[in-house]
C-alpha cells in the first residue's frame, strides 16, 4: 500500500502554536502503529484561527482537522485519522471550507496546497509556467501585460509596476538590478510572510519575470531579520531552484541570465524605507536617500533597479499566466485585481484573505472574521500599520479602494486589517 | 575590559568573513552572521571588520550603532522578546509584558538572571496575538499561563 499522505505546515504561526510537536507526533504514532505514511510540510492555507492545521490525504481528497495539538495526535489515530476518521477536531474537506472557497485566490493560490521546498509539487501547479511563456512573449510584451493588468505596488504606495518596469527597461546600464522588498511590511501584516514560507518559488518566479522583462540579472530579497523560519525557507527554495536549473547562467536553455541573493535587515525599522533598504543592501547604515535620482534610474550601487514589494511580484506570475484582462477584470476603479487581507488582533477568525478590491471592511471583519474574539463590540479598525489611520466602527462600508480610503483620510497600505474591542 | 573579548573567537569571525567574500558591502549580511554566533558585536569585532573589508573602524562602528539587532553589549543566555505592534495590543501585550517583567524580574531592555527581555516591533504573527520570540523562536496566543508554561520548557533546557 502506497504511504498515506499528511500534512503539518511549517510556517510560523502554526509552529508558534505547536505545528511542529504535532509533526514529531504524528512521525511517532505512525511508527508505533506500523502505518506508513508521508509526512508533507506545507504552507499555511491562511485560515490561521485553524491552526495548528492538520490533514489527510484520502481517495485524493484532503480532509482538515483544526486546532488540533500534539496531545490530540494519538487519539486521532484511534478514531482513524489516516482514513479521515471522525473527530472533535475533524473539520471536513480542506476545499470545503467557507473561509477559503469565499476569495478570490490569484497569487496565493498555492499557499497550502503545495510543498513549498518541492520543484516538483510546484511543477504541478504550473510553477513556473508564466516564466517559459514570457521567454515566448518577449520582455516587450511582459512589460505591456503588467501595465494592461493594472498592478500596483502592494507595499502601500500603489504606484503602477508596469511604468516602473518600463522605466528601468528604457534604461541603458551594463547592469541592472531587481530588489524585492521583504521588509517593508507594516506592522501587524504578515501576507509576504505567509507567502515566501508557503510558495517561495512564487516570488522567485515573479523576479525571474521582472529580471527577464528588464534586461536584470542579479535580485535580491532583503528579508526582515525577525523572520527566522521564512528565511529558512527561502534559502532552501533558493538553492533547490539554482539546483533544477531555475536560476544561474542560461536559464532551462533560453540565454537568459538571473540569480538572487537573499539579505537579511537588522532591525532598523526605517530599512522598508526603499532607498534606505538600498543603502543596508550596500552594506550602510539604512538611511533615506534623497530622490532624485529614483531607483529606476539609479539605485542599488547607482545601477537602475526595480524595487517591488514581495506580494506584488508574486501576483506576476498568474497575470502572464491568466492574461491582464483577467487580472483587471477583478476590483474596481483604479484599484485592479486582488489583495490579500490580513485579519489581525481582536478578531474570532484571524487569516489571510485574498480578494478583490471593492470589498467593505465590514464584510471582511464579520463575514470572514466573524467578530471580535472577546464578543465585545467592535471600536476602531487599524488599516495600514502604523503610518495608517484608525477607522471608527461608522465608515467600515467604505470600500477598500486605494483612492477611496484616501478620501476618508485613510490608506490601505499593505492590507492589514487590526481590530480593537471597546475596551481599549 | 575583559568583557569585550568574551566569546569572540577570530578564527570562527575569519571563517565567517571568507564566506562573505570579504565584501565590504556584505558588512551588514557579516554583521549579522557575527551576531547569530556570537551574540553580540565586541570592539574588538568591529577593529578586526575594518581591518578586513579595509573600511574605516568609525565606518563600522556607524553601521554597528545604525541597527538595532548589533547589540554592542552581550545579553543574558536567553532573550525573551514581546510584540508589542498594534495586533498585539488589542490583545494584551502591554498586560504580558507587565506579567513577564514581574515574573522573571527583569525590566524591558535589560538582564538579569540570564535573562534579557526586550520588545519587539511585529514578528508577522498578528493572527495568533500576543506573539513572543524566546531565542529565536516565534509562539503565539500567549497567556500569561502560557507564558510561564514556555519560560519553564526554556529554563529546562539549560
Amino acid at each position: 500500500m502506497a504511504a498515506i499522505r499528511t500534512f503539518v505546515p511549517r510556517e510560523t504561526a502554526a509552529v508558534s502554536v505547536g505545528a511542529d510537536e504535532i509533526a514529531v507526533e504524528i512521525a511517532r504514532v505512525a511508527k508505533a502503529r506500523g502505518a506508513s505514511i508521508e509526512l508533507i510540510r506545507n504552507g499555511s492555507w491562511g485560515a490561521t484561527w485553524l491552526e495548528p492545521l492538520v490533514e489527510v490525504e484520502v481517495d485524493g481528497k484532503r480532509i482538515a482537522y483544526g486546532n488540533v495539538t500534539a496531545a490530540d495526535v494519538a487519539d486521532m489515530f484511534s478514531a482513524g485519522f489516516l482514513e479521515g476518521g471522525k473527530h472533535a477536531r475533524r473539520i471536513g474537506l480542506v476545499t470545503e471550507i467557507p473561509y477559503l472557497i469565499d476569495q478570490d485566490r490569484w497569487t496565493f493560490f498555492r499557499c497550502g496546497l503545495i510543498d513549498p521546498l518541492s520543484i516538483d509539487s510546484f511543477r504541478r501547479h504550473k510553477g513556473f509556467d508564466a516564466i517559459e511563456k514570457a521567454f515566448e512573449m518577449g520582455a516587450k510584451a511582459v512589460i505591456e501585460a503588467v501595465a494592461d493588468a493594472g498592478l500596483r505596488g502592494r507595499g502601500g504606495a500603489g504606484f503602477p509596476t508596469g511604468i516602473k518596469w518600463r522605466t528601468v527597461a528604457d534604461a541603458s546600464a551594463d547592469q541592472k538590478y531587481i530588489a524585492c522588498n521583504a521588509d517593508d511590511g507594516d506592522s501587524s501584516t504578515f501576507s509576504d510572510r505567509l507567502l515566501m514560507e508557503g510558495d517561495p518559488c512564487c516570488l522567485i518566479e515573479g523576479m525571474l519575470i521582472a529580471g527577464f522583462a528588464v534586461a536584470a540579472s542579479k535580485g535580491y530579497i532583503y528579508l526582515r531579520s525577525e523572520y527566522p523560519l521564512t528565511r529558512l525557507i527561502l534559502a532552501r527554495a533558493l538553492d533547490n531552484a539554482r539546483e533544477s536549473g531555475w536560476l544561474g547562467e542560461n536559464i532551462q536553455g533560453s540565454g537568459f541570465d538571473f540569480d538572487i541573493e537573499l539579505h537579511l535587515g537588522a532591525g532598523s525599522y526605517v530599512c522598508g524605507e526603499e532607498t534606505a533598504m538600498l543603502e543596508s543592501l550596500e552594506g550602510k547604515a539604512g538611511i533615506v536617500r534623497y530622490k532624485p535620482p529614483l531607483p529606476t534610474h539609479e539605485g542599488l550601487f547607482g545601477k537602475p533597479t526595480v524595487i517591488n514589494n514581495v506580494v506584488t511580484l508574486a501576483s506576476v506570475p498568474n497575470i502572464i499566466n491568466l492574461g491582464s484582462e483577467r487580472y483587471a477584470s477583478l476590483g474596481v476603479n483604479r484599484s485592479k485585481g486582488t489583495l490579500a487581507f490580513q485579519l489581525a488582533g481582536n478578531i474570532k477568525r484571524g487569516g489571510l484573505v485574498e480578494k478583490a478590491f471593492g470589498i467593505t471592511l465590514r464584510e471582511l471583519i464579520d463575514d470572514w472574521g466573524g467578530g471580535t474574539a472577546s464578543g465585545r463590540p467592535v471600536k476602531a479598525v487599524q488599516v495600514g500599520g502604523q503610518l495608517g489611520a484608525y477607522i471608527p466602527a461608522e465608515q467600515l462600508d467604505t470600500p477598500l479602494d486605494y483612492e477611496a480610503f484616501v478620501e476618508i483620510g485613510a490608506m490601505i497600505g499593505h492590507g492589514g486589517i487590526v481590530v480593537f474591542d471597546d475596551t481599549v | 575590559m575583559l568583557m569585550t573579548t568574551i566569546g569572540y573567537d577570530k578564527d570562527a569571525a575569519d571563517n565567517i568573513i571568507d564566506e562573505f567574500g570579504a565584501r565590504p558591502e556584505m558588512l551588514v549580511q557579516i554583521l549579522q552572521a557575527f551576531v547569530q554566533r556570537f551574540a553580540w558585536i565586541p570592539e574588538e569585532a568591529i577593529r578586526h571588520l575594518a581591518e578586513k573589508l579595509n573600511r574605516s573602524r568609525a565606518d563600522v562602528h556607524g553601521v554597528v550603532s545604525y541597527y538595532h539587532d548589533f547589540r554592542t553589549r552581550p545579553p543574558g543566555k536567553h532573550v525573551v522578546r514581546i510584540c508589542q505592534a498594534e495586533a498585539c495590543q488589542s490583545m494584551g501585550s502591554r498586560s504580558l509584558t507587565e506579567h513577564a517583567s514581574n515574573s522573571l524580574g527583569v525590566d524591558m531592555h535589560d538582564t538579569k538572571n540570564d535573562i534579557t527581555l526586550e520588545p519587539v516591533y511585529c514578528l508577522g504573527n498578528c493572527a495568533c496575538s500576543p506573539a513572543i520570540m524566546i531565542d529565536n523562536k516565534t509562539y503565539g496566543r500567549v497567556s500569561h499561563e502560557r507564558f510561564d508554561q514556555l519560560v519553564g520548557a526554556m529554563r529546562q533546557s539549560d
